[in-house]
């Protein structure tokens, strides 16, 4: 809650429009790394399908403004929903296939939707859409603004989420699950279902992220949605940050998204994704558990220490 | 007095691919039983464990627990009727202290997850000799600590039958004594087990009745003494 007033009162100071989009995009992944990690770091099953949810929701939340004009609120909703069965579907279909073979599933997932979009014109097809996005928001703050603090809200509601999650039955069932899936289940566990729970949370919030895209780039196209810019960042900066607690991929995200950005502006947008692979390589080598292990690892040894 | 059968294994059937793992096995385990299953080094021992617990699933034949039809159940179904197992190779949740992950069974085997929770899974550690280290990461733990860990975190899901599977290989003697006392302690209780090993001396000191697999089919079954004396089974384990 305070973390949305300070976010509304920093929208209404009027600092440049610029900043508003660059913290966007780190508040969004923020959801999109919190999403990833309910799925990837809770239960252990590494999504690369990332960008086919964010994009459904984004699609979703075209095809509602060009048919009938919805707002944001319900572009979200149903993005949401609809990304959510997504997961729910995948969660089906492929959840009984483990390891590495459910993350090829995941990333074929992306490339047939990718291919679908590109081939369905009413969306843009592979030539993408322009949309008018309203002038100004409510409380007579630029929509840019606007979409900032709704990120934000989102954020809020995807950490809230995987903390609860994480701090419940579910969450260390989902552990268990992710430790051995044969133990888990012979201890009473019921592995498919709390699966399925987490690929469609995962999906509600990636969708979640999504809806509001058209309105914030006003153009969409599937190469932008489907960028693997996504994929290689929900699964990094959980890695990066620490992806057994909920506040691992919020430091992630916040590092890694950051960075991202100001190397875009200073260096250049090329970059970007070099960045992440030398930053990701070298937390997996020095680092595995993350920021948030390295923290706790020291914090023990200081403490055995004394 | 009449004698109730706990579980009953109609004709089950399992294939892999062109290899009959088990061909047709029947088994009746009573209530309160301390029932011995042996074999040769594939003979099927552990596959008809993972049929009766549910992690394969059976190609043919029916089981039966306590009057009731399992055969098509997930496995954790059968936890929260009350089948559980320790498995021959050790399987605990690495990320998790020895008490977490004794509170899993816990939580899940149909209690609901309110309070009482960690003071039921202490109680189990202290029976089973493990309560000062509840608060170790269970990767940590010695091997004997490790199987005392499979067998209380079977007991944490308060089974009405106990799979027991390969609990003491690799342990020394005085550690085999250990788990034994520990079997006999929950048979004590009420509890139905299936004890599956390749150290005779347990198996024949703890089993009042005994079943022997050989190449996925049952070649003989009864007493102890019976058991040692049977040729065939002496062929089986020795060859001609």
């Amino acid at each position: 809650m305070t973390v949305l007033v300070a976010g509304v009162v920093a929208a209404r100071l009027g600092v440049n429009q610029y900043y508003y989009f660059a913290a966007y995009v780190v508040l969004q992944y923020i959801v999109l790394a919190t999403a990833w990690n309910i799925l990837g770091g809770y239960t252990g099953y590494v999504n690369f399908g990332t960008p086919a949810f964010f994009a459904l929701g984004a699609y979703t939340a075209i095809v509602l403004i060009k048919s009938v004009k919805a707002p944001l609120a319900a572009q979200l909703v149903a993005g949401a929903a609809v990304a959510g069965v997504l997961g729910f579907a995948i969660g089906y279909l492929t959840l009984r296939l483990r390891g590495v073979f459910f993350s090829i599933a995941t990333l074929a997932l992306a490339v047939v939707l990718q291919t679908m979009f590109i081939n369905w014109d009413y969306a843009g097809g592979a030539r993408g859409i322009t949309l008018a996005r309203p002038a100004v928001g409510p409380l007579g703050a630029s929509y840019v603004e606007f979409l900032f603090v709704v990120m934000l809200g989102l954020a809020v509601v995807a950490v809230a989420t995987a903390r609860w999650i994480e701090g419940s039955w579910i969450g260390r069932g989902l552990a268990a699950i992710r430790d051995n899936e044969e133990a888990a289940e012979c201890m009473g566990v019921p592995t498919l279902r709390l699966k399925l729970v987490a690929t469609t949370v995962s999906g509600v919030l990636m969708g979640l992220a999504g809806a509001p895209f058209p309105y914030y780039l006003t153009f969409v196209e599937p190469t932008s949605v489907f960028d693997l810019n996504y994929a290689v960042n929900s699964l990094a900066m959980p890695m990066i940050g620490g992806s057994t607690t909920w506040i691992g991929p919020v430091i992630g995200a916040v590092l890694l998204g950051t960075a991202q950005q100001v190397a875009m502006v200073t260096i250049s947008s090329a970059l970007n994704l070099l960045l992440v692979g030398l930053i990701l390589v070298a937390f997996v080598i020095l680092a595995p558990e993350g920021i948030v292990g390295l923290v706790q690892r020291l914090a023990r040894r200081r403490g055995g220490g004394a | 007095m009449r004698v109730e059968t706990l579980l009953e294994v109609q004709d089950v059937t399992k294939r892999f691919g062109g290899f009959q793992a088990l061909g047709a096995v029947n088994l009746h385990v009573r209530q309160g039983e301390r029932f011995g299953l042996i074999g040769p080094n594939g003979s099927g021992k552990t596959t008809l464990i993972n049929c009766i617990s549910g992690t394969l699933k059976t190609d043919a034949g029916r089981i039966v627990f306590a009057g009731q039809e399992i055969t098509g159940l997930p496995a954790h179904r059968r936890t929260r009727l009350g089948i559980a197992r320790s498995f021959q190779i050790p399987k605990p949740f690495v990320s998790m202290t020895v008490l977490q992950n004794l509170m899993i069974p816990v939580e899940y085997s149909g209690r609901g997850h309110g309070d009482g929770v960690v003071d039921e899974a202490m109680g189990i550690l202290e029976m089973m000799g493990l309560a000062a280290k509840a608060h170790a990461p269970s990767a940590a733990l010695t091997q004997i600590e490790m199987r005392k860990l499979e067998l209380a975190r079977a007991m944490a899901a308060r089974p009405r039958l106990l799979v027991s599977d390969e609990a003491m290989a690799g342990l020394s003697s005085a550690e085999v004594d250990d788990i034994l006392a520990i079997l006999f302690e929950l048979n004590q209780r009420g509890i139905t087990i299936i004890m599956i090993e390749h150290i005779m001396r347990a198996v024949m000191r703890f089993s009042e009745r005994i079943a022997v697999l050989d190449a996925g089919e049952k070649i003989a079954e009864g007493a102890p003494d019976e058991i040692l004396a049977n040729p065939r089974v002496e062929k089986a384990y020795l060859g001609e």
